[in-house]
């Protein structure tokens, strides 16, 4: 038997990272190229999404703990660093991002004798992926610091009942209640990073032979066909399902964080947006 | 613009760049500022306006009306707004030149001829002869429109929440009263809602603000665009000949959105103590404690 749209996936399925057909669909477009094209582009949503989710999940947890600290040197540039990040569009941010990176060194940078190849900065695969990074951390740091807030006083005072303190008593108590209850937050959040990643090849970040991300692929169908109805719903079906398997991956999470306490974890709802 | 400016190569130094920033294509730049805030205030209200709608719908006892509603406000969810950004306007434009065109051309030949669509000249929305401004208010048009059903789909979705926390004791007092349906809402759901809605409506103002360089993407002549069109290095055949200034038109926009998030929240925090004034809520009982 033989799989619908065979010989679209051949020439398109892995297009998005430079595999398959160089030429994309001119004329004749039909549907099967579309579906398969635009869920190539894909590759590169995810792939911003979870690198960008992973690397800002531990700087967040940082600056959150920073921006608590008691220390003006470390409370102050963390605060400072989350107010720039969440008081400027990300769109503007990815401008800025490539016009500095650009004006870096083409030879790279000596680093304690290690050369940085800075010319790498300005492709969308690192410039992009920093920009996203650094932005997903500061909106997650605030989440996290609102969580660090209303860790409940009675469980710190057990702690050190208990006898714990420093270290031990972050990893065991502080830090899994402030994941607990910044969860549902941290999901919106996810979610609002993941759906931002088609941001990057619409700003200035230039994409490499066409290798686009979904939306890339969408457009150029749109503007070839002058048609949005067929390429736009395309690209929103995609996103529709990642975006419920993302919520389904964390919401599995969610009830792991709360596995203590019955009843405790609700089902996260996706309010769009509204917590940023 | 000044007298002095008149002769941009023999100038140097602080005169230079006087004349510099207050050059023809500078001040459409600033210009452009003020389309960014036009954007803003025509949208917002729009937006509330669609948010309402949504929310009343949501809540009908008709149950078309209801779905439509329900329909509308989970529309949003796990699709990326800018797909939207995207498609309203190019949709919404070939909707009008379709509409046009079958009234006003010839209705035997049709629209879409291959993976072409085509109108004739006299359903061409604006015009062809139309001038430059005319396409730039129009983009801006399609574009607030846009942003107008985005955001009123995540607005709708915050009043919805608002409309469902205000006390049911309250809702059903009014009834007992003998209050209408629509007085109800008049004088006891729509005034004690806004407190409950304001943290929600507060955060979309923010996000709605930091979505307006996406103007740019939809080919309005924006902030974004002159910051590429002048930042961009200017050889000698130029007036003002410089080297890739982007970076401090960037920096420069990303001041103006800080001072806006910083002047928004200011606003933000003076109505929330409004409105909390006489509310059952814990802000609104703190304000009367401090009072008596």
């Amino acid at each position: 038997m033989r799989l619908p749209c065979a010989d679209a996936i051949n020439a398109y399925a892995l297009r998005a990272i430079g595999q398959g057909e160089r030429l994309l669909p001119r004329t004749g477009i039909e549907l099967c190229d579309q579906v398969v094209l635009i869920g190539s582009g894909l590759i590169w949503n995810v792939y911003f999404a979870a690198i960008a989710l992973s690397v800002g999940f531990v700087l967040a947890t940082g600056l959150a703990l920073a921006k608590a600290s008691d220390a003006a040197l470390l409370r102050r540039p963390a605060a400072g660093f989350i107010f720039l990040f969440r008081g400027t569009p990300l769109f503007i941010q990815f401008f800025f991002a490539y016009e500095a990176l650009v004006l870096l060194p083409r030879a790279g940078v000596e680093v304690f004798g290690i050369t940085v190849q800075t010319g790498l900065m300005t492709k969308a695969w690192a410039g992009a992926l920093l920009v996203l990074t650094l932005n997903t951390a500061a909106y997650s740091a605030e989440i996290f610091y609102g969580a660090l807030r209303s860790v409940p006083k009675g469980d710190l005072e057990a702690a050190d009942a208990y006898g714990m303190t420093g270290w031990s008593r972050f990893r065991r108590i502080t830090w899994p209640t402030m994941l607990r209850l910044g969860w549902p937050g941290y999901t919106n959040e996810a979610v609002f990073l993941f759906h931002s990643t088609t941001l990057v090849y619409l700003s200035s970040f230039p994409a490499f032979a066409q290798q686009g991300d979904a939306l890339y692929y969408a457009k150029y169908f749109a503007e070839r066909t002058f048609n949005p109805f067929v390429a736009y719903p395309i690209a929103a079906a995609y996103f529709i399902a990642a975006t419920l398997l993302l919520i389904f991956a964390f919401g599995r999470i969610n009830r792991r964080l709360n596995r203590h306490l019955p009843g405790a974890a609700q089902r996260i709802r996706y309010r769009p947006q509204l917590i940023r | 613009m000044f007298a002095a400016c008149a002769d941009p190569a023999s100038l140097e130094g602080l005169v230079w760049m006087m004349c510099y920033l207050t050059s023809g294509k500078h001040l459409m730049f600033y210009m452009s500022f003020g389309t960014v805030l036009l954007v803003l205030a025509a949208t917002a209200p729009l937006a509330l306006g669609f948010g309402y709608g949504a929310a009343m719908a949501a809540r009908s006892s008709a149950a078309p009306l209801r779905w439509f509603g329900h329909g509308y406000i989970s529309m949003v969810r796990g699709v990326p707004d800018i797909i939207f950004f995207l498609f309203v306007p190019i949709a919404l434009d070939q909707g009008i030149e379709y509409l046009l065109s079958r009234a006003v051309c010839d209705p035997s030949v049709p629209v879409r001829q291959g993976s072409d669509f085509i109108v004739c000249a006299a359903a061409k929305v604006p015009a062809v002869t139309a001038a430059p401004w005319v396409h730039n208010a129009y983009a801006i048009f399609l574009a607030v429109i846009a942003f107008a059903i985005v955001f009123g789909a995540f607005a709708g979705n915050v009043l919805y929440g608002a409309m469902k926390a205000v006390p049911r004791a309250q809702l059903e007092t009014a009834e007992a009263y003998g209050m209408s349906r629509a007085q109800i809402n008049r004088r006891v759901l729509v005034p004690q809602m806004w407190t409950y809605a304001l943290p929600g409506l507060s955060n979309l103002w923010m996000l709605l603000i930091k979505a307006t360089p996406l103007l740019f993407i939809l080919g309005v002549q924006d902030i974004v665009y002159w910051a590429r069109e002048l930042g961009g290095s200017k050889s000698h055949h130029y007036d003002y000949p410089h080297p890739d200034w982007r970076l401090y038109y960037f920096t420069g926009l990303l001041v103006f959105y800080l001072l806006m998030t910083m002047l928004s929240e200011r606003v933000l925090d003076r109505l929330r103590a409004r409105l909390s004034r006489g509310q059952a809520t814990l802000a609104g009982e703190q304000m009367r404690k401090a009072l008596a």
